[in-house]
């Protein structure tokens, strides 16, 4: 890196070269017919929470953020407080 | 026996028209003869853009619909003798194409003309897929910029999949065009680079087109870019790209235009 760097901006192609690769690797999944894993595990992680907590099923949160080696998954549930809570520590 | 090319892109704006127009003059230069449609029914604008505007009496809806013939609706250019216009409908019906219609519009071109060439408008819906839908090749005009590419990537997807070439069990010979290309930003990593947009989509490459002005000065006058300033950049750009889909090998680069010292100091031309 030459010191002239130190007063130029990073060029933003390689963020959109990144982000490309991601997003489409995930398209073209989905067009092969691959089934859209975040609905269903939406849909499987709440069956197991409403069997022993009352949730909202609007006040579910659930985000993947795609990485080109590792993905997180987040899921955000809000519990009322303090009726619905049957069960410690969740 | 013509070769029918579709030139799409999925997203709007990246520059089908002109290069449907550059392209076809391009190849009409050289004594081929060529037939440029417009599939952009409603937001007609090849016309416009090759400087045929006034002449439109018959086009692709009224040929579909039996309303007028073939040879009625279509416009012989006024420069070339061997390139040959069809005009879209300026209708708001937008079932107006029927896959038979242009099937049979197809049929009937084929022994007539070297070069088919489909201008697909934006988008997946109808106009977009029938005008892919019996090419033999295909021409992705990609600008480098995200969207652009994301949308060349789904189209790559329909052209392997619902074309009458893939549904047979063949394939539709395809090729990028990147366009808007500006080598300096891309020096800079300021814009995404050939190579990068190529590795992406995984489709070779048929031209590089440079930003210019010269552009959106053809567009002005109503001339593709090929016949208003041949020695432009674009135009040369365009020029090898017509060259390569005739299967002539012409080493990749990109043109550029060279300013004099006057130029720089006081800028181009009025045009």
């Amino acid at each position: 890196m030459s010191w002239l760097d130190l007063f130029r901006r990073r060029g933003s192609a390689p963020v959109a070269r990144e982000r490309l690769q991601i997003l489409l690797s995930h398209e073209r999944a989905a067009a092969r017919g691959e089934p859209d894993l975040l609905a269903k595990l939406r849909e499987e992680i709440l069956a197991v929470i409403t069997k022993h907590v009352t949730v909202d099923h609007e006040k579910v949160e659930v985000s993947m953020d795609r990485g080109a080696t590792v993905s997180t998954l987040e899921i955000n549930v809000e519990i009322p407080n303090p009726s619905g809570l049957l069960l410690a520590g969740i | 026996m013509a070769k029918v090319l579709v030139v799409t892109s999925g997203k709007g704006g990246v520059g089908k028209t002109t290069s449907t127009a550059a392209l076809g003059a391009a190849l009409a230069k050289t004594g081929q003869k060529v037939a440029v449609i417009d599939f952009d029914v409603g937001l007609r604008n090849l016309d416009l853009v090759m400087g045929a505007e006034r002449r439109v009496v018959f086009d692709l809806v009224n040929v579909v619909q039996g309303v007028a013939k073939l040879s009625q609706a279509l416009i012989r250019d006024k420069r070339l003798d061997t390139l040959w216009l069809l005009p879209a409908s300026q209708t708001r019906d937008k079932d107006a194409l029927t896959e038979e219609g242009i099937a049979g519009i197809i049929k009937e071109m084929r022994p007539n003309y070297d070069w088919v060439i489909c201008d697909s408008p934006a988008g997946i819906e109808r106009g977009a897929t029938l005008a892919m839908r019996f090419a033999d090749i295909a021409v992705i005009v990609t600008n480098p910029e995200v969207s652009s590419v994301r949308d060349s990537d789904r189209i790559i997807g329909l052209l392997d999949s619902k074309t009458e070439k893939a549904e047979k069990g063949q394939r539709v010979e395809k090729h990028v065009l990147i366009t808007r290309y500006d080598p300096q930003r891309a020096a800079r990593g300021e814009m995404l680079n050939i190579e990068d947009v190529l590795e992406i989509l995984s489709t070779p490459l048929l031209g590089i087109i440079p930003e210019s002005e010269e552009v959106l000065r053809a567009s002005n006058i109503g001339s593709p870019v090929t016949l208003s300033n041949p020695t432009s950049s674009p135009a040369r750009a365009y020029l090898d790209a017509a060259r390569r889909l005739k299967g002539d090998d012409v080493p990749m680069h990109i043109p550029t235009d060279r300013k004099g010292l006057f130029d720089k100091l006081f800028g181009r031309r009025a045009a």
